[in-house]
């Protein structure tokens, strides 16, 4: 505290906040929340099976696209160019860095983890316990600027995503299709709603008007974008739900509850 | 001998909101060193308070506007007691001085070609205001501090210091202005935040310090408005004018207590909004004087099909001129049909979509939300009268804002005439960019003309300083002045308010005439370094002055017109309308004796007499004064 | 309606200070401004606070109460209840001068730093031509009030005095933002933004749109485009390439 609130030439107050209410309660949710994700997503992503739903066409957004050769027979929606793959590596390994790297460097997850996990701050006004800041300026985190690379990525794997999903279809009508459905959706609202996206629909223009199109779209994007925070968490929970439905049908738990078969 | 910090330039600007900023812009561009000082930060002048918009007849939304049609409205709106010149001037110059902001980067809103976009306002013909959202003072005091920084940039770039040119001293107060003989050489302050003394050594000052409604209990005016302006000029030896004529803004919140006298801006009604009574009758209709009879809708269909087709039909009297306005809500609280809170009802939950609402008024919504807990999209508002703004100030030469004391300009509320009796909604904002624009001109010809520099006499500084320190002498009933404000607003406020009658005024006087002794006795606690009792210790001295002269000239004229409403005279009186009364002070002390004069105003150059109707004229003007009119000798 | 509620002010000066208790008393709708002026008129003539024109438009009486960074005016007493023990202090920002009041000359230097509108020189008076789309995004940064409330809770400079140097704020780093939305400025100031005004610094943890007192949605619609424009032009690989091979 000699440098930031206890400087010098500042008001004498030795706590590091004044506030009253619960401060510390939403970086703590954070933190809950994006650790039984992280550990869900590690463990369901080195898991290996139950991943794939032969007779409904089910398949996990976790192991999509399945391009190896090692994949179950029917989930490799896209041939399988790779070879078999030692049991360590994710079958989803080509999706899966992009997506995390899509989230790790999205505008809100950003906010969230500097937030709770870093405490950089912890909340407005509350004395963060680093010495020394220097945010995004230099590496690592300078590379938080390359969030549009891992956009457009992730465009490409919500692409991917549908295919699967209207796939599921083709087999039928199942919960399950709506789950993939419903989740599908959802990450598309998510990705969508991105801000490096809002920025390259529109947001870099100096003039709408010149670009009626691209405003329309900026202007959709931009209602979306406000809701950019709770689309991260639904699409966190969906993802999760998605794919602990598949397993569970995929593993013989469940049967898949079916309505036009 | 007094430590003082002296600080030579060639123009001292007092004041830094729209006149002021203007006046500092004008008198740098023509390469002087000008030094801005006010009472704020810098930013943060009353000038952001102003919502609806600035006057200007650029045509954008009708093309038929001009500014001759904007000269008749204010005349109209100062029922012909305006300095013409000023009137005149202003509506020539205004459409230039708005399009000047938009090169120092202002963002008005906008029409579909892209032109700025403009919105009616009472007394103006047609739509004409400039403006942003509800905020356009807040877009003109920011775009004009944008601007100082910009020249501060230039003069960066060329000299290596950001204040080689403009040095902005904010938080600083000015209580003395100082002369070498006849003519001014300078102004003596204090930094608010040390108490430290501060000389200006300056051949010009411009005045540009607004307004007075400090001096009255509900208003809607900040602190600041303690009529320093007023009172520096008065005590220098220049006159004021007009001082009776205080406008009461009609609509001003009335609920909560603590926000009572905020204003609730004009465009409200402008855009839709209407007053009614507690029986819910749009009440406005049977208040239309004589005078405007025949230009104001007389039934409710009418007035609502105006908002939309102002070609066909007459606009609504809710949009009368505000002092109309003002006494006819005030007539409807005393006849009981008054809201809760002693206001009347202003609807315009009931007349637009909740979403145009929030779009058109945002910072409206916002402040009721906030500040009353009422969502005006669901609910009406309450409103009332509050002490907004005084027309009287400073007797100035309209084409060169200069004062009678060579070397003192003013410039914008703190300066008289150009609003006659009663000034229109959107014209204060034009004002300002006008007259703040001519009044650094006419310093900085001034300065250029002078073969020599006048000089302080320390003698001056030590007695302006020991002036500043009375309040800290201890005294026998060591009065504490937050209770003398207290007593002086109060009695402003009922007895020379809205509604006024000779015994009341001259209790006002007499009570004016206690506080002048008591506040001798006034001290203040503590030491010298931001000490808010020793600031309004001073203050109290200007708004004391100012208040007498508000009384003083309340009392002679003994007529109604515009802000000045007598209800032992209750009609307007041609033969009153030439007359100006004139304030002046003399004597030394901490309050000197004001005496109040008639004069005979200029009579209107004929050309501009010609843009109006005879029978228009007839209301106003003697027959005498009408002779030469060419209605009369064709 | 009214009670008597407890108040902790913050008193003191550059080298010493504390919290000092007050019972005072609290009428109905009022504000904390209204209880800080009545503890002048009744018990503390002298406790310095800035304040102006109580409406919540000039942003002058900036103060965090129960620790949070708050306009003075614009907080109601009826959002504590009445055995709520009322904290305030002067912004912890900047340095005290006196009580709640404090130097806020920071803001004002970094103003100056940031290069100015640069209108077209081919424009004169009066022939602007601007469609309402174009300036809507400035205008809702322009909504600015200056309160410094935002500069105030940027954990940036508020814990980290030494990058006070090199960090214009969000106040400023939104004016440059204003600035590159302005359907007619010339100048160009991304790079700089990046560069000399410190908009790496940012990491987007959104206390300035939290606090902002006009509602302006400063991260999401200001600091974000601008991080993104800067991405443009100095992170975007393809953008780089293109300038590689086509410019030279």
């Amino acid at each position: 505290m000699k440098s930031g609130v206890g400087a010098p030439t500042r008001a004498r107050i030795p706590d590091k906040t004044l506030r009253t209410d619960r401060w510390w309660l939403p970086p703590l949710l954070t933190n809950l929340g994006l650790a039984a994700f992280v550990v869900y997503a590690t463990i369901r992503s080195f898991w290996g099976s139950a991943y794939w739903v032969p007779e409904h066409g089910y398949l996990t957004p976790f192991y999509s696209p399945c391009l190896s050769e090692s994949c179950l027979p029917g989930s490799s929606h896209f041939g399988t160019p790779l070879p078999e793959l030692p049991g360590w590596i994710p079958l989803g390994f080509l999706a899966l860095p992009f997506l995390l790297g899509f989230r790790l460097t999205c505008y809100y997850y950003r906010k969230a983890y500097y937030r709770s996990v870093w405490q950089s701050p912890t909340a407005c006004a509350v004395a963060e316990p680093h010495d020394r800041y220097t945010g995004e300026t230099r590496f690592p985190l300078i590379i938080q600027n390359a969030h549009r690379y891992f956009f457009y990525v992730a465009f490409l794997i919500s692409i991917i995503n549908t295919y699967d999903a209207i796939l599921a279809l083709t087999h039928g009508l199942g919960l399950g299709g709506i789950i993939l459905l419903v989740n599908v959706t959802l990450l598309w609202a998510y990705t969508l709603s991105c801000h490096s996206c809002r920025h390259i629909a529109g947001g870099r223009l100096k003039h709408f008007s010149k670009h009626p199109v691209r405003y329309r779209l900026w202007t959709l994007i931009s209602k979306l974008n406000v809701r950019h925070m709770q689309l991260a968490w639904t699409t966190l929970a969906t993802l999760v739900i998605t794919d602990l439905y598949v397993m569970l049908v995929a593993s013989g738990v469940i049967s898949d509850l079916r309505i036009i078969s | 001998m007094t430590e003082v910090e002296r600080h030579p330039y060639d123009v001292v600007v007092i004041g830094a909101g729209g006149a002021g900023l203007r006046a500092v812009i004008e008198a740098r561009e023509r390469g002087l060193r000008v030094a801005v000082v006010c009472k704020s930060l810098f930013g943060k002048a009353h000038t952001v308070m102003a919502e609806g918009g600035c006057a200007a007849s650029m045509g954008n939304a009708n093309a038929n506007d001009n500014w001759q049609v904007h000269f008749r409205d204010t005349m109209r709106g100062g029922k012909f007691l305006n300095n013409w010149r000023m009137a005149e001037l202003h509506a020539k110059e205004a459409p230039d001085r708005v399009w000047e902001l938009e090169t120092y980067g202002a963002l008005f809103d906008r029409t579909p070609d892209g032109r700025i976009s403009q919105r009616n306002f009472g007394g103006h013909t047609y739509p004409r205001l400039a403006h942003v959202g509800d905020r356009t003072g807040l877009e003109l005091i920011r775009t004009m501090q944008q601007k100082i920084v910009s020249l501060q940039q230039e003069d960066h770039a060329e000299f290596g210091d950001y204040e080689h040119r403009i040095k902005v001293f904010a938080e600083c107060t000015v209580t003395e202005l100082i002369k070498d003989g006849d003519r001014i050489a300078g102004a003596f302050g204090y930094w608010r935040e040390s108490g430290r003394f501060v000389l200006f050594e300056a051949p010009a000052v411009v005045l540009a310090t607004g307004g007075i409604g400090k001096s009255f209990k509900v208003t809607s005016n900040s602190w600041e408005y303690t009529g320093d302006g007023h009172a520096l000029a008065l005590r220098a030896g220049a006159t004021l004018i007009n001082m009776e004529f205080v406008q009461f803004h009609p609509t001003g919140m009335v609920w909560p207590p603590s926000v009572k006298g905020i204003l609730v801006t004009e465009g409200v009604r402008g855009d839709g909004g209407v007053l009614k009574n507690s029986d819910g009758k749009r009440f406005m209709f049977e208040y239309i004087p004589d005078v405007f009879k025949g230009q104001y809708a007389d039934a409710p269909e009418e007035a609502d099909r105006w908002y939309t087709d102002q070609e066909n039909n007459r606009r609504t009297p809710d949009l009368l001129p505000r002092d109309e306005v003002a006494r006819a809500i005030n007539s409807e609280v005393k006849a009981g049909r008054g809201s809760p809170h002693g206001g009347v009802f202003l609807d315009i939950a009931s007349r637009l979509p909740a979403e145009e609402i929030k779009r058109r008024l945002p910072s409206m919504y916002h402040q009721f939300k906030e500040l009353a807990d009422v969502d005006i999209t669901a609910e009406p508002m309450e409103v009332g009268p509050t002490c907004h703004y005084v027309m009287g100030g400073i007797e100035v030469d309209p084409d060169t804002a200069a004062a009678s004391v060579p070397g003192l300009f003013a410039a914008g509320e703190c300066s008289g005439g150009m609003h006659g009796s009663n000034r229109l909604g959107g014209n204060s904002l034009s004002d300002l960019l006008v007259f703040g624009r001519r009044a650094g001109l006419g310093a900085a010809d001034y300065v250029q003309s002078l073969s020599d520099r006048p000089s302080v006499a320390q003698s001056d500084v030590d007695a302006a300083a020991q002036s500043a320190l009375a309040p800290f002498n201890p005294t026998d009933t060591a009065e504490n002045p937050y209770t003398l404000h207290n007593e002086l607003q109060q009695a402003m406020n009922d007895l020379v308010g809205i509604i006024r009658k000779a015994e009341e005024i001259e209790q006002a006087i007499d009570k004016l005439q206690a506080l002048r002794v008591r506040i001798n006795e006034v001290t203040v606690e503590g030491h010298r370094q931001f000490n808010p009792g020793w600031h309004l210790a001073l203050d109290l001295r200007n708004m004391l002055l100012v208040s007498e002269c508000v009384a003083r000239a309340a009392l002679l004229r003994t007529e109604s017109r515009g802000g000045h409403t007598r209800d032992d005279f209750p009609q307007m009186d041609s033969q009153w309308r030439n007359t100006l009364l004139v304030c002046s002070a003399s004597g030394d002390g901490l309050v000197p004796e004001v005496r109040v004069e008639p004069k005979e105003q200029e009579p209107m150059r004929q050309d501009l007499l010609e843009l109006f109707e005879l029978p228009e004229l007839e209301k106003y003007y003697t027959d005498a004064e009408l002779a030469a009119h060419p209605g009369r000798t064709s | 309606m009214a009670y008597t509620a407890k108040f902790k002010v913050w008193r003191g000066d550059a080298e010493s200070g504390g919290l000092h208790d007050f019972d005072v008393e609290v009428n109905e709708g009022e504000v904390v401004l209204d209880i800080i002026h009545r503890l002048q008129a009744t018990q503390a003539p002298d406790l310095a606070v800035r304040w102006n024109c109580k409406a919540g438009k000039c942003g002058s009486c900036s103060a965090e109460i129960n620790g949070r960074p708050r306009l003075l005016c614009m907080t109601r007493m009826s959002t504590f209840t009445e055995d709520e023990v009322v904290t305030v202090t002067p912004m912890r920002t900047f340095p005290v001068i006196r009580d709640l009041v404090t130097d806020v000359s920071f803001n004002y230097t970094k103003a100056r730093e940031i290069p100015s509108f640069t209108p077209p020189k081919d424009l004169q008076p009066g022939e602007y031509r601007m469609q309402q789309v174009d300036v809507e995004r400035s205008q809702e940064f322009r909504k600015c009030i200056e309160c410094f409330l935002c500069q105030n809770t940027c954990h940036v400079v508020r814990d980290h005095e030494e990058n006070k140097e090199a960090f214009a704020g969000p106040r400023y780093l939104m004016r440059i933002a204003e600035l590159e939305m302005h359907p007619l400025d010339t100048a160009d100031r991304v790079r700089p933004a990046q560069d000399e005004h410190g908009l790496g610094f940012c990491n987007i943890t959104k206390c300035c749109t939290e606090v902002c007192p006009e509602h302006i949605k400063i991260t999401d619609n200001a600091l974000i485009p601008m991080k993104e424009r800067v991405a443009d032009r100095k992170y975007d690989p393809i953008v780089w390439l293109g300038n590689k091979l086509f410019r030279r």
